[in-house]
């Protein structure tokens, strides 16, 4: 394969919900990210709360890399499942690290898998002339080239037990995790000081299990530069640059809201937008400059309607509100959006997307609600649909959500998604110095009598006042509205009215930078053009494509609703050929494209399977499309 | 200081029926804000969609008319933002607990300092005279093509098992009952819920003003007519709460249900239940949030001009590698 570095490999571990995997990656990230490299890993697990198989695939690199590459490096596996599933995902040259005791377990004795899956990997193995055991499974990667390491998680439990004298260790299952890890980094090579301090780190909140977990690291590490040759693959540390964080997707929103003045958060519990809003909760209190300790009011309702219902509350009093969901959540919503829209209020609505439709693959990615989001309630009405590319996006984004739904008064739906929320990966550190706080025309205060708070102005939007303002008291309904705010139906007000909000949409195309609407990462004859979270494996694609002599344009676009196509149309127009990439079925972007730009998309690269794109498969999918062998739509397949 | 009554009077044309039960209630909200002399900017009334959702237009402090079923989330929301605002919530009763049921219940869970008036007629006026939550089983008003085939949800019962916090009933007819028990309800700690009867002349034909005088139940020996609504006050029934013990909660709530069932003769008005010792939302959130009272989200200053002020170097500072 062709990969973009000498470092770059990627190692996933995997195990039953509930299990710790999820400490065991943050381990391993911390680790690696201890020692100056780059870290993007995401979490993919079963909508379940304990025994299903979740896997946590962590790739590292000393440059820069924002997305999965397809195979897996080192595959950790202490339960069947784990290995079953992954095995034939590692590359050639990998390795498999591999609890002793498994070998005999037939792929029938485990009641997790799908049949369907069952089916295939018995097909496979037979062809191989293999048993249908682990054993099996294992010598057929050993063919390949892959290296295998066993290991007796219970016996190194045992001898811990023996060694700390704490004859309890024998029976703590939980802790292969840490020894998985200490393992892994001990084959790679990474210095062991940097795994103690991750795992001091990631058990910070809890000191007496820190301490045993920092034992058993240490020993286990030991334990395997004794025993085992040094794997093929090594990693070494580099400077670490400044101001390097390591942060999942979903607290990037959560520390944009605060850093942007959002102060009333209610929400829904769905997977996978409420992580933000617990993060809001346990942060709710801050230091804020000058002031009196800053505090955000977080509430959880008793369902969306009641969330989005309470923002605007809030917005209406002059606070910056917004509400957290994902598909099934933000259906529930579309009434009120339309309620915010014709009363004028700014709010913002993150929209973490999952796969839907109805609750779908409910912990899977997707980016199925792009025109849902446009079009989200009944009645025509302004709003802006937003969407972030990646983590740092997500940040910055929030900030200019907020700018836009105050500027503009209108809701604001930022599109995140699942890929986004369960990455976990090494950025540079946020800077507030760089984002804005723009209020629009929000009033601190009226001197004389007589206010309307839908009067006309030269551009459409009206002075706004707030709950509790001398001299500011307003009407608001869902009902068409005079200049007060009282009900009208009168036909001509009606067009006055229409109007008025209407224009809201030019005029954010006037006011909001070009650079802001869209990203423009390089324009040749074959331009990309995509939304969202493609963003990562597009680029780090196009990378690889540019070590094969092959220069792709990509155009990645972030203002999606009103669409920007002015702008867009100076981009394409010495493009050739417009390939679109998305994460669902219909290639919502590409529709968008057809309609605005008196042009056709030439290719398609969908996935819908509800994994993430990788490079890897881009990158191939683009290279056909280069060598003209390609269909025009291209189904990317990867990952389990 | 604003105590005019006139001053909290819209000019907004009333499209209400004549003799529309509403109109007495919208005048006790008028009559209730003058008298406790709330400014009226620091009053806001939010009601759902009906005939009972244009109240908010007809009365001169903030008014917002949200959406069907929905009064109760916009009003906690902006009353959490900013709870220096006296809230009052007006919706329907086919708004609050038809479509609208699951808020009702929430919001008596959290117990958010404010007041709730159900406008009850028993059918959905705006839409034509259908059954609403409160119609009696088996009973076929005017619009109605068949009889109800559903049994009654009791309001009264309902709130106190939701948690409100303060429970009563008015009669839109008895304006100064209903201005004097808007007042206790606004001055009240904590979620307050009304009740209140409200005949719709023009689709209910059966809980009319007659009904509810008892017209139709002519003492045989007096040939008076023996009215239906009486004040619970009339009868030394305490609603209150006095000290925070189980044992006299659960008394206070078991004869508050007990009085929520007498209807076909004798309907009780006034307060059914009240509690104080029961912490609102706001007082909860302050022991989370200490300063919550003082700085609430609608107080708290975001920007120094355009720039953000908010320190958010402790939070980064924990993700740095
Ligand atoms: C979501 C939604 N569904 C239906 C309606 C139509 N609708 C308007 S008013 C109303 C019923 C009103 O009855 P009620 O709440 O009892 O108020 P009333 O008119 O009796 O005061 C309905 C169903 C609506 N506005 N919104
Ligand atoms: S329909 Fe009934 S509730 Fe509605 S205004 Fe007329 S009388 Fe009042
Ligand atoms: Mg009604």
């Amino acid at each position: 394969m062709n990969l973009l570095s000498s470092i770059d490999l990627t190692w996933v571990i995997g195990g039953p919900q509930g299990g710790g995997v999820e400490t065991a990656a943050n381990i391993f990230a911390g680790a690696c990210a201890g020692c100056g490299l780059k870290v993007f890993g995401k979490r993919e697990y079963y909508s379940n709360i304990k025994g299903e198989h979740s896997y946590f695939g962590v790739r590292v690199s000393d440059k820069i890399i924002r997305s999965n590459v397809s195979g897996i490096t080192i595959l950790v596996g202490f339960d069947a499942e784990t290995l079953f599933r992954h095995i034939e995902d590692v590359v050639n040259d990998g390795a498999i690290v591999y609890e002793t005791d498994l070998t005999s377990v037939k792929i029938d004795e485990v009641a997790t898998l799908d049949d369907l899956f069952k089916q295939r990997f018995v097909e496979y193995l037979s062809s191989k002339n293999k048993p249908t055991t682990i054993q099996g499974a294992l010598d057929s990667a050993k063919e390949r080239g892959v290296t295998l390491y066993p290991v007796s998680f219970k016996t190194i439990l045992s001898n811990l037990a023996d060694e700390t004298k704490n004859p309890k260790m024998r029976g703590m299952f939980r802790m292969q995790n840490v020894l998985a890890v200490s393992i892994s980094l001990g084959l790679l090579g990474l210095p062991p000081d940097t795994l103690l301090t991750s795992v001091d780190s990631v058990f910070s909140r809890k000191k007496d299990i820190a301490e045993m977990n920092r034992n058993a690291a240490n020993y286990t590490y030991n334990f395997a530069t004794a025993k085992y040759p040094k794997f093929k693959y090594q990693l070494t540390p580099i400077s670490k640059q400044p101001g390097t964080i390591l942060v999942q997707g979903f607290q990037s929103t959560g520390i944009g809201k605060i850093a942007s003045g959002c102060r009333f958060q209610s929400y829904y519990p769905i997977t996978p937008a409420s992580d933000e809003s617990v993060y809001l909760e346990l942060h709710e209190i801050f230091d804020v400059e000058n002031n009196r300790p800053g505090s955000i009011f977080v509430v959880q309702a008793e369902d969306e309607i009641s969330a989005i219902g309470m923002v605007i509350g809030a917005a209406l009093t002059g606070t910056r509100a917004s509400t957290s969901t994902s598909g099934p959540g933000f259906s529930l919503m579309a009434e009120a959006l339309g309620w915010a829209g014709i009363n004028e209020v700014p709010i913002v609505v993150t929209l973490y997307q999952r796969s839907g439709p109805s609750t779908g693959l409910p912990t899977r990615h997707g980016q199925d609600d792009l025109l849902f989001a446009i079009h989200a309630g009944h009645g025509e009405f302004p709003r802006i649909v937003y969407a972030s590319g990646d983590i740092e996006e997500g940040f910055y984004d929030t900030a200019k959500c907020f700018n836009f739904a105050e500027n503009f008064q209108l809701p604001v739906i930022h599109m995140m998604d699942k890929f986004i929320a369960s990455t976990v990966a090494t950025v540079q550190k946020f800077d507030i110095n760089k984002i804005s706080i723009e209020r629009g025309k929000l009033l601190d205060k009226i001197d004389t009598p007589g206010y309307k708070r839908f009067a006309p102005s030269s551009d459409g939007i009206s002075p706004r006042s707030r709950l509790g303002l001398e001299n500011g008291i307003f009407w608001n309904t869902g009902d068409e509205s005079d200049e007060y705010g009282h009900i009208s139906e009168d036909p001509v007000n009606r067009i006055t009215m229409m109007d008025k909000r209407a224009h809201k949409a030019e005029l954010a195309l006037q006011k909001i930078p070009k650079e802001d609407q869209a990203i423009n990462h390089g324009i040749y004859d074959f331009c990309i053009v995509s939304w969202g979270s493609t963003k990562g494996p597009i680029l780090d694609a196009i990378e690889m494509l540019k070590k094969d002599g092959h220069k792709v344009g990509f155009i990645q676009i972030k203002l999606l609703n009103p669409f920007p196509s002015d702008y867009l149309k100076t981009l394409f127009e010495n493009v050739k050929t417009v390939i679109d990439i998305e994460a669902n079925h219909s290639g919502q972007l590409g529709s968008l494209f057809n309609e605005y730009m008196d042009r056709k998309v030439d290719y398609y690269i969908l996935k819908y399977t509800g994994r993430p794109m990788t490079c890897t498969e881009v990158y191939d999918s683009l290279k056909k499309i280069l060598e003209n062998k390609a269909e025009r739509k291209q189904v990317l397949t990867y990952g389990v | 200081m604003v105590s005019n009554l006139a001053d909290y009077k819209t000019e907004v044309h009333n499209d209400w029926c004549p003799g529309c039960g509403d109109f007495g209630i919208v005048n006790a909200i008028q009559m209730a804000l003058a008298e406790m002399e709330i400014p009226r900017n620091k009053a806001a009334i939010f009601s759902g969609i009906g005939c009972s959702g244009k109240t908010s237009h007809f009365i001169n402090t903030y008014g917002v008319h949200t959406l069907h079923g929905r009064v109760l989330t916009f009003a906690q929301g902006a009353k959490l933002a900013n709870p220096e605002m006296t809230i009052v919530a007006a919706g329907g009763d086919g708004d609050g607990l038809g479509i609208g049921a699951g808020h009702f219940v929430a919001a008596g869970r959290r117990n958010v300092d404010m007041t709730y008036l159900i406008f009850n007629n028993a059918v959905y006026g705006l839409t034509k005279g259908q059954a609403s939550p409160t119609l009696k089983l088996g009973l076929k008003t005017k619009s109605l093509p068949e009889p109800n085939v559903n049994q009654s949800v009791n309001p009264i019962a309902l709130a106190i098992a939701s948690g409100f916090t303060f429970v009563a009933r008015g009669y839109a007819y008895d304006v100064r009952q209903l201005k004097d028990l808007i007042i206790a309800a606004v001055r009240h700690k904590g979620l307050a819920f009304l009740d209140v009867l409200q005949p719709c002349p023009t689709y209910n034909d059966i809980n009319t003003r007659d009904w509810f005088a008892g017209m139709d139940n002519i003492d045989e020996i007096t040939k008076k007519p023996r009215p239906r609504i009486y004040k619970l006050e009339d009868t030394g029934y305490d609603p209150v709460v006095h000290i925070d013990s189980p044992e006299e909660e659960n008394e206070k709530l078991t004869q508050a249900l007990i009085k929520s069932n007498e209807w076909d003769t004798k309907i009780p008005t006034g307060i059914f239940y009240r509690n104080e010792t029961t912490a609102p939302y706001e007082e909860r959130m302050s022991e989370r949030i200490p300063n919550y009272l003082e700085n609430p989200p609608a107080k708290q200053e975001i920007s120094s001009g355009s720039r953000a002020i908010t320190n958010i170097s402790k939070l980064l500072s924990s993700l740095e590698v």
